[in-house]
């Protein structure tokens, strides 16, 4: 019981480190696409992000309320020691969803390229900052207790650094994977080119960056790299390396859907890795189990994640199903709706009915105590809902002068 | 032993900056909470002119439809990141207080974290879906939105009525037990007025804010009839809601009165307790003389209006020691402008609903100025309303249970923090109103024009 939301913010960091990662690697390679062409790049980047990036990016919330609510103290520990990293992070966020949100302002195109700059600053802070962030973790520097480590080398040190440049390198190589996959749908064959390319560089980067990896664990984080070297830890490695030369294999054969999902087993392999490697310690004296909150709380939750993910996981499905198959991209329009009669004259019933509710409900929200107010209460919003209905059309009979119709 | 090393590892610390961190906390509220009115009202209203286009094929409303619901998105897409740097916060200045309490609160959050994902999916495929799926597709992929707009600041209003009033736990030793989080949040009698509350707020201040931009266009001649309808379903939706929320607002006070006397008190800026406790309108409160200066006094009042009964005895703030009184003079006076603010729109909303009556819109060019400014004037009885709250319910951040000053971070540099954030949410306003600005000057290609040829090959 005591587990089970470490395996969901395992699961929800990885999901945000694939589908969050490929959003700030695309704000990459908007900006590495400067000049000529470069117009092409960031408008297919946009189009092919624009519509999820919201999606993507509420994995990073849900990781953050899962994890303060089940294991309240680890949390607070985590955040108040590394509050400069997390600040951070929370600074490009801001640059992120602004500049998306900019882009519906339909921009010039002077305007784009010094969004497309502001974009890919964010697409380096944020990534950057919450690997260095999981390295503290992961490597033993957050202590139990309020802002109990150390402001700065608990987050700047090897195990961080090495995180950190991981989670840009590998954000820019999910990206260039999803565009490359996203052109070709497209048929635009040049542009899936181009990003066939910058996948099979940036991802011959994170192996080589991988391969770096246990060398510096083993100075720098010698639990962690025990963890990974044997059992189950060992077996996960295993797994992501695998699936890393799998997909650059499958990049470099253009076939990207298949390349999407081994780069996404590659980087949830790796998080589990973490998790089994580091089982059953949290932070440093202090075990997941000891962490969590108590019984009726996990309880609760895992209700409430059920229910959740029962309504999450086919809309998730149907957005990216309609996205991935291009029902968003531009191009023919369907159907509008026939014209019909005008609305009906407005009903004098219906509005002395919301008339008389609203006055009824007044008493009783006035006078009432428990269900008395409760039902004034509610029947004062129903009268109002009423009301609202039958007033919110103008009529065009009683057009002011020179309005036009 | 664990529970020793916690109990005395996430004990209190001293912060010099408690004061910082409680300003970057408001900030980033004050910011968000404009967004979450927008988050619950809006897609309400944007598809009540989608029905309309349904039920008449009138590509008028069509047009109002999409234009308004790309403002949505916009608005949506900046209630992500403020919202995000809330949750940040909660944990990088209030350690302990998510420490101690995270477990008993939390849930509505987990709930909040699901309804937000429901809603960014479907406010993406509503706007991305504006002629790529069938107008009933279309249409229902919007009622998601609609539905979790409203159960997302559900859930995190159930937090906030469970800070003033927390139910569902024992304290021991500093740490919370038997824990009942559904009681503690939905069981909580304190939640109902401030759920409330704080929905027609969002239909007043997005009503009115929208309206504004209308109105001030119809000063300068904008009356097309596109410009009418947008005005009309702005402004009727605000002005049923503000009539409505005086009332609320009686019943929100008399929850205050019994379950936070003392937050009451300074609302009202009460010195002693008193039998027959008069009400003062418009007197500042001195924090120096402790003690209400100016204004007028209806003899009686605020028995009256709080207990119904002119001589019942209302409960002053020396009823407790002054270490936990909040600060008076803002509390005072923060409630006024909001109490003040709300009058004036209930009585223009009337007006305005007379005129629709009438079946007309009004005429008189001073009905729209005061529309105009009504829009700004319903964000400041806003954040009025939260500043009244929350610095009533200081000292506390659990009420009667944790001292603000004991939960609060014990890292450094909040100063820094707090200004960096102070400049990129300038940014941020900035950027925000260039959108809209945007948004609303983009010419109305569609207004006129026939819905989007039809292609059967797809």
């Amino acid at each position: 019981m005591a587990e089970f939301p470490m395996v969901l913010i395992l699961a929800g960091l990885a999901a945000y480190a694939v589908l969050g990662g490929a959003d700030f690697g695309a704000g990459l390679w908007e900006l590495a696409a400067r000049g000529p062409g470069g117009a092409d790049v960031r408008e297919h980047t946009h189009r092919a992000m624009a519509p999820v990036w919201e999606a993507n990016h509420v994995w990073l919330v849900l990781v953050l309320v899962v994890c303060w609510t089940a294991y309240p103290t680890a949390f607070a520990s985590i955040a108040s020691t590394l509050t400069i990293p997390l600040f951070i992070a929370g600074f490009g966020i801001i640059l992120r969803g602004t500049s998306y949100a900019l882009r519906s302002g339909r921009p010039t195109d002077r305007e784009e390229g010094a969004l497309s700059v502001v974009l890919a600053l964010s697409s380096i802070l944020t990534p950057f900052a919450l690997g260095a962030a999981v390295g503290a973790v992961a490597s033993g520097r957050v202590p139990v207790g309020n802002a109990g480590g150390d402001p700065w080398s608990s987050w700047l040190n090897p195990t961080s650094l090495l995180i950190g440049t991981l989670a840009v390198v590998s954000a820019a190589y999910v990206a260039a994977v999803y565009l490359a996959g996203d052109a070709k749908r497209g048929e635009l064959s040049e542009l899936a080119g181009s990003f066939r390319k910058r996948a099979l560089v940036s991802g011959a980067l994170v192996g080589a960056i991988a391969v770096t990896g246990p060398l510096v664990l083993h100075q720098d984080a010698r639990p962690l790299f025990d963890g990974l070297s044997s059992g189950p830890g060992l077996v996960a490695g295993l797994v992501s390396g695998v699936s890393g030369v799998l997909t650059l294999a499958l990049v470099y054969r253009e076939r990207f859907e298949p390349a999407r999902l081994s780069a996404a087993i590659a980087i949830g392999a790796i998080v589990a890795g973490w998790g089994l490697a580091q089982e059953p310690s949290f932070l440093p004296g202090l075990t997941v189990k000891e962490a969590a909150a108590g019984d009726s709380t996990l309880v609760a939750m895992a209700i409430s994640i059920g229910v959740g993910m029962l309504i999450l996981v086919p809309s998730l499905a149907l957005l990216f199903r309609l996205q991935l198959s291009g029902r968003f991209d531009p191009g023919d329009g369907v159907a509008g709706v026939e014209r019909s009669e005008s609305p009906g004259e407005r009903s004098a019933t219906q509005l002395a009915a919301a008339a008389v509710t609203v006055a009824i409900g007044t008493v009783g929200a006035f006078l009432g105590k428990g269900w008395l107010l409760g039902a004034g209460v509610a029947a004062m919003l129903a009268g109002a809902t009423l009301a609202f209905l039958v007033l919110a059309t103008p009529e065009d009979e009683s057009a002011g002068d020179g309005a036009e119709t | 032993m664990p529970f020793d090393l916690l109990a005395e590892a996430l004990s209190p610390v001293q912060q010099d900056y408690l004061l910082e961190a409680r300003q970057m906390q408001a900030m980033s509220f004050a910011l968000h909470i404009p967004i979450v009115c927008f988050g619950i009202s809006f897609p309400a209203l944007v598809m009540f002119v989608e029905w309309l286009y349904l039920r008449t094929g009138d590509p008028v409303y069509r047009t109002l439809a999409k234009r308004w619901s790309k403002v949505m998105l916009a608005l949506f897409a900046v209630g992500v990141v403020t919202g995000t740097i809330l949750s940040f916060e909660l944990g990088i200045l209030w350690p302990n207080f998510m420490s101690t309490f995270a477990e008993v609160f939390g849930l509505g959050f987990t709930l909040e974290g699901f309804s937000f994902f429901v809603e960014a999916i479907f406010i993406a495929i509503y706007l991305y879906g504006w002629d790529r799926i069938s107008p009933r597709a279309h249409f229902l992929s919007g009622i998601p939105v609609v539905i979790s707009g409203l159960t997302g600041s559900l859930t995190v209003i159930t937090v906030n009525a469970w800070m003033n009033h927390p139910t569902g736990f024992r304290l021991e030793d500093g740490k919370a037990v038997d824990v009942r989080p559904w009681s503690a949040l939905f069981g909580n009698d304190y939640f109902w007025h401030e759920l409330v509350h704080m929905y027609l707020a969002g239909y007043i201040v997005t009503g009115f804010l929208v309206a504004a931009v209308y109105a001030w266009g119809w000063i300068k001649g904008r009356r097309t009839r596109y410009d009418r309808i947008a005005v009309t379903v702005a402004l009727t939706a605000a002005c049923v809601a503000a009539p409505v929320q005086v009332v609320v607002g009686d019943w929100a006070a008399r929850e205050v009165a019994k379950r936070q006397p003392v937050k009451l008190a300074a609302f009202e800026g009460l010195q002693e307790t008193t039998e027959g406790a008069p009400l003062n309108i418009g007197g500042f409160y001195s924090d120096s003389e402790e003690r209400l200066k100016g204004g007028v006094e209806v003899p009686k009042l605020l028995s009256l209006l709080t207990y119904h009964d002119p001589n019942a005895r209302v409960a002053g703030l020396d009823s407790v020691p002054k270490g936990d009184r909040p600060p008076v003079a803002i509390t005072r006076l923060s409630f006024s402008t909001m109490v003040g603010i709300g009058t004036l729109l209930a009585a223009l909303s009337l007006y305005f609903l007379w005129q629709r009556f009438r079946r007309r819109l009004p005429e008189s060019v001073w009905f729209w100025r005061a529309v105009v400014a009504a829009g700004p004037l319903s964000l400041v009885a806003l954040i009025a309303g939260w500043v009244s709250t929350e610095v009533g319910r200081q000292p506390w951040v659990v009420y009667g249970v944790m001292r603000t000053e004991d939960a609060v971070t014990g890292a450094g540099g909040i100063p820094v923090g707090y200004a960096t954030l102070a400049i990129v949410y300038a940014a941020l306003v900035a950027g925000t109103v260039w959108i809209l600005r945007r948004l609303a000057a983009a010419p109305l290609e569609e207004a006129q024009a026939a819905p989007p040829e039809v292609t059967t090959d797809g």
